[in-house]
C-alpha cells in the first residue's frame, strides 16, 4: 500500500497542480469581489464616519458615530415603510408566483419553455421604462382610473398613483420573476414519484402537497423571497415614479442625500444601517424558514 | 375469507392509441406471493398502478377483497407500494419516512413509535433510524422503503422491481429476505420483475406477460417445465424450440412430427391435429453424444460418464434409442460458464439448440465436443413437450443463449 505522502513525492508536480486548481477556479471571482465589493465597502465604511461638508472644504475622518444616530433617528419612519412595502410585495409576489410556478412545472407540458419565456420577457425592457409605463397606466388621467371611477371602484377624486398600493404593486410586478424562477426550479426538480408515494401512504392530494411538495420546494421559496425582499427594501425607483411624498422609502432618502444634499457621510451611514438591518432580518428568516422546511414532521411529533 | 385479495376482470388500459394492458384477468388469493414477469414495456408497472389507484382502467374491473375500487383514489385503497426507485422522502429521516403512513392514519404517538421501531428491526435498519435517505446505500434505502409500506399492514403490497437497482449479490440476499418477510406477515405480495430467475425463486405463482397480455399463469416449476407458449418458453430460460406439427391428437395426447423428421408422442394440451407447434426441451435435459462421422458408429465417450453417453452404434437419427428420441447436428460453439458448459448445436433447418452440461469433473469437460464436431442430441420422452405459437410478439430468440443461472444482470 502506498501512502498518500509517498504518491505525492513520486509526482510532486501533478499533485501541486491538482491542489492549485480550486484556487485557479476561485481566482476571478475573488478578485472581482475584492475590487468591486470589499474595496468600495471599505471606502463607504470610512465615509460613513467622516464629518464636514462640501461647502466648508470637504469631509474629514473623525469617527463621527453620530451619523448613525441621525440615520436611525431621523429616518425611522422611512425604514419601517421600506420594510412594510418590501414585505408586502414579497408576500403578494409569493402568492402569485407559487401557483404560477407550480402550474408551469407540473402542468406545463410542452408549453413549459414558452411559459418560462413569458415570465422573463419583461426583462427585455429596462426596469426604468417598465416602471414609467406603470406610471402612465396608473396616472390620474389614464383610462384605468376613469373606468374605475365610472364603476364606482374609486371615489371621484380618488387616485391610483401616489398611493401605497401603487408602490407595492410596482415592486411586486418588478420582482415577480425573481420569485417565480427559483420556485419553479425547485418544483421542477421534485420527483413526481415522491408525490405518488405520499398519495399511496394515505395522503389526500392536499395533504401530499403540504407534507411533501411544499417542504421540498422550500429552498426555492426561501431563495425567491430573499431575491425579492432584499432588492425591494433598498429600491427607490418604484417609490419615485409611482409614489408621492408619503411613499418615500429609505432608498429615496439615500439617493437624495447623495445626489441632492451631497451629505455623503449620512448617506453612507444610512446605507450601512440598511444593510445591517437586512442582514439581521435575513439571518433570522433563514434560521426560521430553514428549520421549518426541513423539520416539519419532527416539529409535529414534538407538539 | 374466500374472496381473492386482488381480482382483475378483463382489465384494459389504453393510453391514447397505445394499449398497455389488454383484457387482463387475474385472481390473486389472500397471502400469495404473485409475480408479474415480462419484458420491458409489457405493461407490468401499468397493471400495478391500476391496482394501486394511480391509473384508472379504460375497461374491466379491479376488485380488492371483493369490492370494486373504481374511482377510489390511491390514499383510500388498502394497498401500499414499494417503488422501483424507492421514492423515500428526502426531507424526512428514516423514522419519519416509515411513520408517514401511520401519521396520516392518525395512529397514536406511542403506537407509531413502537410499530416503526419493530418494523425497522424486522428489515434490519433499527440502527439507522435517525439518518436521512441520502445517507443510505441503495440496499438500505430499499429496506426502508419496504418498512415504510409494510408498517401500515396493507391488505396487498405492490412491489415494482424493488431489487432492480441493486447488485447481484445483494439482490440474492434480499430475495430470500423478502420471501421470509412475506411468509411472516402473510400479506398478499404482487411483485413485478423482468428477471425470470428472481420470479422463479420467490413466487408462489407467476403471470408471464407479453405486450399487455398474460401468456401463462402457473407455479414457477410449471412455467419453467411446461411453458404454454413459444414466448414463455423463450422468456423463461433459453428458447430451445424445434418447429413441427401435430399429426394426430385425441383426448389431450397426440403424435408430433418435427420438421426434422423426428416423431414422438406427447401431451398436446389442446393443440389440434394438423396445427403447427414447437417442441421444447430444456437445455439441461438434453444429452449430447459425439458422433464419429467417418465411421458412422464408434464409441468415443466414456461409459462411466453420467452425461456423455457412448456414441450410438449404427442407429439413425430420429430412431428411438432405449425409447429416447435423438436428432443429429453440429456443434456451433461451446462456452465455459463456471458451473456448466453451454454448447450450441445447429440442427437441420437452421434450428439452434442449447445444451447445458454441468462441469462435474475436469476430465469429462475436456472430452466435450468442440466447434464443428458432429453430435447427436437425445432426451427422455417426458422432457419434451409442445407449445403453441405465442399470440403476441414472436418468441424472443435469447440472443446470448445464456442458461437460467447466468441471465440475471
Ligand atoms: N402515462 C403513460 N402515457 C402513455 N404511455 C404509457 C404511460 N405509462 C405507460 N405507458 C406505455 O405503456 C406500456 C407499458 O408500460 P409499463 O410501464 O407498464 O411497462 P413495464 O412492463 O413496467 O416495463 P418496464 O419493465 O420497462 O418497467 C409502454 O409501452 C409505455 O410506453
Ligand atoms: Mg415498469
Amino acid at each position: 500500500m502506498t501512502s498518500p505522502k509517498g504518491r505525492d513525492r513520486s509526482a510532486p508536480r501533478g499533485a501541486l497542480r491538482r491542489r492549485a486548481i480550486p484556487y485557479f477556479l476561485l481566482g476571478p471571482g475573488l478578485i472581482w469581489l475584492l475590487l468591486f465589493f470589499v474595496v468600495p465597502l471599505y471606502f463607504m465604511g470610512r465615509l460613513s464616519l467622516e464629518s464636514g461638508s462640501l461647502e466648508t472644504g470637504g469631509f474629514e475622518f473623525t469617527w463621527e458615530w453620530s451619523n448613525y444616530g441621525h440615520a436611525l433617528g431621523d429616518y425611522q419612519d422611512r425604514f419601517v415603510r421600506s420594510f412594510f412595502f418590501a414585505g408586502s410585495a414579497t408576500v403578494i409576489a409569493l402568492l402569485i408566483a407559487y401557483p404560477l410556478a407550480y402550474a408551469i412545472a407540473f402542468r406545463g407540458g410542452r408549453w413549459k419553455n414558452a411559459l418560462l419565456f413569458a415570465v422573463v420577457a419583461p426583462f427585455f425592457t429596462t426596469y426604468l421604462i417598465r416602471t414609467l409605463a406603470w406610471q402612465t397606466i396608473l396616472s390620474d388621467d389614464s383610462p384605468v382610473v376613469s373606468t374605475m371611477q365610472t364603476l364606482g371602484l374609486l371615489g371621484d377624486g380618488g387616485r391610483l398613483l401616489a398611493t401605497d398600493g401603487a408602490v407595492i404593486a410596482g415592486l411586486t410586478y418588478n420582482f415577480l420573476p425573481f420569485m417565480v424562477l427559483p420556485i419553479y426550479a425547485s418544483l421542477e426538480r421534485i420527483d413526481v414519484r415522491l408525490i405518488e408515494a405520499a398519495r399511496d401512504l394515505y395522503s389526500s392530494a392536499r395533504t401530499a402537497f403540504w407534507r411533501v411538495t411544499l417542504p421540498l420546494s422550500a429552498p426555492g421559496v426561501v431563495a425567491g423571497t430573499l431575491l425579492t425582499f432584499i432588492p425591494a427594501s433598498g429600491d427607490y425607483i418604484n417609490a419615485e415614479f409611482l409614489g408621492g411624498t408619503n411613499q418615500a422609502m429609505i432608498g429615496n432618502v439615500i439617493q437624495s442625500l447623495y445626489l441632492n444634499l451631497r451629505d455623503f457621510p449620512s448617506a453612507a451611514a444610512l446605507s450601512f444601517t440598511l444593510m445591517a438591518v437586512i442582514l439581521i432580518a435575513v439571518f433570522i428568516y433563514i434560521r426560521f424558514a430553514g428549520s421549518e422546511a426541513l423539520m416539519g414532521e419532527e416539529a409535529e411529533k414534538a407538539k | 375469507m374466500t374472496e381473492p385479495s386482488v381480482r382483475l376482470e378483463a382489465v384494459t388500459k389504453a393510453f391514447g392509441d397505445l394499449v398497455a394492458v389488454r383484457e387482463l384477468d387475474l385472481d390473486i388469493p389472500q397471502g400469495e406471493f404473485f409475480t408479474l414477469l415480462g419484458p420491458s414495456g409489457c405493461g407490468k408497472t401499468t397493471t400495478l398502478r391500476l391496482v394501486a389507484g394511480f391509473e384508472q382502467p379504460t375497461g374491466g374491473r379491479v376488485l380488492i377483497e371483493g369490492s370494486d375500487v373504481a374511482g377510489m383514489p390511491p390514499h383510500r385503497r388498502p394497498t401500499n407500494t414499494v417503488f422501483q426507485s424507492y421514492a423515500l422522502f428526502p426531507h424526512l429521516n428514516v423514522r419519519e419516512n416509515v411513520a408517514y403512513g401511520l401519521r396520516r392514519k392518525k395512529v397514536g404517538g406511542d403506537e407509531i413509535k413502537r410499530r416503526v421501531e419493530a418494523e425497522l428491526e424486522r428489515v434490519g435498519m433499527a440502527a439507522d433510524i435517525n439518518r436521512r435517505p441520502n445517507q443510505l446505500s441503495g440496499g438500505m434505502q430499499q429496506r426502508v422503503a419496504l418498512a415504510r409500506a409494510l408498517v401500515n399492514l396493507p391488505k396487498v403490497l405492490l412491489l415494482d422491481e424493488p431489487l432492480g437497482a441493486l447488485d447481484l449479490k445483494l439482490r440474492k440476499g434480499l430475495q430470500l429476505e423478502l420471501k421470509r418477510i412475506q411468509r411472516e406477515v402473510g400479506i398478499t405480495f404482487v411483485y413485478v420483475t423482468h428477471d425470470q430467475e428472481e420470479a422463479l425463486t420467490m413466487s408462489d405463482r407467476i403471470a408471464v406477460m407479453n405486450q399487455g397480455r398474460v401468456e401463462q399463469i402457473d407455479a414457477p416449476a410449471q412455467v419453467y417445465e411446461r411453458p404454454a407458449t413459444t414466448f414463455v418458453a423463450g422468456f423463461i430460460g433459453v428458447s430451445n424450440l424445434m418447429p413441427g406439427q401435430v399429426t394426430r391428437a385425441s383426448s389431450g395426447r397426440g403424435q408430433v412430427r418435427l420438421d426434422s423428421g423426428v416423431e414422438f408422442e406427447t401431451a398436446t394440451d389442446g393443440i389440434g391435429s394438423g396445427e403447427r407447434c414447437h417442441a421444447v426441451v430444456r437445455p439441461e435435459k438434453l444429452e449430447i453424444t459425439p458422433v464419429d462421422s467417418s465411421q458412422g458408429a464408434s464409441a468415443t465417450g466414456d461409459p462411466s460418464s453420467a452425461r456423455i453417453r457412448p456414441g450410438p452404434t449404427g442407429s439413425e437419427a430420429g430412431r428411438a434409442q432405449d425409447g429416447r428420441p435423438t436428432i443429429d447436428g453440429v456443434v456451433e460453439a461451446s462456452v465455459y460458464l463456471g458451473t456448466a458448459t453451454q454448447i450450441v448445436v445447429v440442427l437441420p433447418g437452421d434450428v439452434r439448440m442449447t445444451v447445458l452440461v454441468p462441469n462435474a469433473d475436469e476430465a469429462e469437460r475436456a472430452r466435450l465436443p468442440g466447434g464443428g464436431a458432429p453430435v447427436r442430441l437425445s432426451w427422455a420422452p417426458e422432457h419434451i413437450h409442445v407449445v403453441r405459437e405465442s399470440a403476441g410478439a414472436p418468441a424472443p430468440d435469447a440472443g446470448d443463449r445464456a442458461p437460467v443461472a447466468e441471465t440475471s444482470k
